[in-house]
């Protein structure tokens, strides 16, 4: 991918980060004070901060990781495909020419509704074609769906 | 039937309309008869009073012909220039319409008991399928099924008018390969039979030694494994017994079978994918097997499982001249050698990891026993993907995936390459695909 269409990588949107890291919060570091504050009740100060310590050091780690996956997730609209990268640990670039999409899916969780965000996956005749885009508010979900689906349909060749 | 909702069926009701084969109802209720009637003998053995056994018989038989019957009534079908049309179902009815255009593949299938009073099954194979085929016609009679086939693949190939007395007698196959039934059933032999004997016979070995008194017990709990190896030879041997692959006006047509046999035609264009394998033990004999794959095509189905093989066994020479045949033109020679980091991550095939790229197809071969050679058809891409793992990055590898719609074959898998050559491999083929689709 060359130097002047490194700018027109899309990324998902921050709302997308900051859901990550509310459900972080929520769901680790929550329950782990509450651990800590019963392990310094029980036990005694100092094995509490220890656990305090251990705790802080996870969370910071998962918020580490949390920021770098959604680091990692970009997606480019070229002249005859769509490129989309993702993955942290292992590194994924899906290439998916606009005349192969069988059908596009926009999908929202629940969670994902409530910050107005939407996922949009591409579907070809392949199984293992793997390109979804995750994090977009809704609007820039459905804009990417109708000209996906419009390309698709002016490019449409058969199996 | 569809009449309510299509008011124009009714016009031309009959208009065309056909149904299968009056013995399909035996057919089809002679495997449940066999089952009732192996139940009821087990009763009979138990010496269950006599009286209500015939009730019992008295019940199921009649009913399950009357069943039967009604739903072959039920089912009927016509060509139309478009489309294949099926209607079936006694209480759900279920109206189909196969547009012609989409079928990959068209097989006659013959069941021992079906060729035995010389009745066929057709199955239309169309893209994007559930595990079971489109507009499985069971049972036609044989000619009644090769003449629907023909006029089939001809409307969809479009090289005819649906007026059937107005088609030319059809074309005799032109036969390419025939796999004679020695090689077939030694190279059988030589793959998971010879080497579950080979475990056996150490196990045993080393039983012995440890211990004569469990030389039994160890026999009864591992001759599963020379069951189930021999039971996959025969069923192979049985199942591509008499292999032939033919060039026919509509495709490529292979035949193969001892007891089932099974008639497929691939129409110009369809293969996604094909790959050459050669197990260890095969290559002092110099044999390659070779297998398609065709968008669509169903997995299974109960008895009659889809082999996919183009050739079950043929001298190296053959299969390359046969799959550049199916192809279309020549395959490019698997030159470009993966660098030499990739020994690191994939030490026993690093150097096995080639690939080759020309107008028309990615060539890659991979493999540690088995040497694999994968080939996907530039026209067929449906997406290109790169992969990079922890260790992959270090190293400075990354995987290229060429996605085809097969349901079996993967397609093309380049893994290893240096990170710049996949990206810069990844545009090449993704330019030349885009060339190859128009």
């Amino acid at each position: 991918m060359d130097e002047e269409a490194e700018e027109r990588w899309r990324r998902p949107d921050p709302a997308l980060l900051q859901l990550r890291i509310g459900l972080v919060v929520l769901l680790v570091a929550v329950p782990g004070l509450l651990t800590v504050a019963a392990v310094a009740l029980l036990v005694g100060g100092a094995q509490g901060l220890a656990a305090l310590l251990a705790g802080g050091v996870v969370t910071g780690l998962l918020l580490v990781a949390v920021r770098r996956r959604y680091d990692a997730w970009g997606y480019l609209e070229r002249g005859d495909d769509l490129v989309v990268r993702r993955g942290v640990l292992v590194r994924r670039t899906s290439v998916v020419p606009y005349g192969r999409m069988q059908y596009v899916d926009v999908t929202a969780g629940p969670l994902a509704r409530r910050f107005g965000l939407a996922t949009v996956t591409l579907h070809t005749a392949a199984a293992a074609t793997d390109a979804v885009v995750p994090g977009l508010l809704a609007a820039e979900a459905h804009r990417l769906r109708d000209r996906l689906a419009a390309l698709g349909e002016a490019r449409q060749a058969g199996v | 039937m569809t009449t309510l909702l299509d008011p124009g069926a009714r016009l031309d009701a009959e208009g065309g309309w056909v149904r299968l084969h009056p013995l399909t109802p035996l057919l089809r209720g002679g495997r449940f008869l066999l089952v009732v009637l192996a139940l009821v003998g087990q009763q009979g053995l138990r010496e269950a009073p006599a009286g209500p056994l015939l009730v019992v018989l008295g019940v199921t038989v009649p009913g399950a012909v009357l069943l039967g019957w009604l739903s072959w009534r039920a089912m009927r079908y016509r060509v139309t220039p478009t489309e294949l049309q099926v209607e079936s179902g006694v209480l759900t009815t279920r109206s189909r319409r196969v547009p012609l255009a989409r079928v990959q593949a068209v097989d006659v299938v013959r069941p021992f008991y079906a060729r035995v009073l010389g009745l066929a099954e057709l199955r239309l194979e169309v893209v994007g399928g559930g595990s079971e085929a489109e507009a499985p016609l069971a049972f036609l009679a044989e000619e009644d099924a090769g003449r629907l086939r023909t006029q089939l693949l001809d409307l969809a190939s479009g090289r005819l008018a649906t007026d059937d007395a107005a088609a030319p007698p059809p074309e005799p196959d032109v036969v390419l390969v025939t796999v004679p039934t020695g090689p077939l059933v030694w190279s059988t032999l030589l793959g998971l039979p010879l080497v579950s004997a080979v475990v056996f016979v150490l196990v045993l070995v080393v039983t012995a030694l440890i211990d004569l008194r469990a030389v039994g017990p160890a026999i009864a709990t591992t001759v599963w494994i020379l069951l189930g190896a021999g039971s996959f030879a025969v069923k192979r041997v049985l199942t591509e017994y008499g292999f032939t692959v033919a060039e026919s006006p509509d495709g490529l047509r292979l035949r193969h079978g001892l007891l089932d046999t099974r008639t497929q035609t691939i129409p110009p264009g369809r293969v996604q994918a094909v790959r050459m394998s050669e197990p260890l033990l095969w290559r002092p004999f110099g044999w390659v097997r070779v297998e398609v794959d065709v968008a669509g095509y169903a997995g299974g189905g109960d008895q009659q499982t889809t082999t996919g093989a183009l050739l079950p066994v043929a001298p190296r020479a053959l299969a390359v001249a046969l799959v550049a045949r199916v192809l279309g033109s020549a395959l490019p020679e698997a030159d470009r050698p993966v660098p030499p980091a990739a020994r690191w991550r994939a030490p026993l095939q690093a150097r096995r990891l080639r690939v080759g790229v020309d107008a028309r197809h990615v060539v890659s071969t991979s493999g540690v026993l088995t040497t694999t050679t994968d080939i996907a058809p530039l026209a067929k891409v449906q997406s290109l993907r790169t992969t990079a793992g922890p260790w992959q990055r270090r190293l400075g590898l990354a995987s290229l995936h060429v996605d085809t719609a097969g349901r079996t074959l993967p397609g093309a898998v380049l893994p290893h390459r240096s990170a710049s050559n996949a990206v810069a491999l990844l545009e090449e083929i993704d330019g030349l695909a885009r060339a190859a689709r128009r």
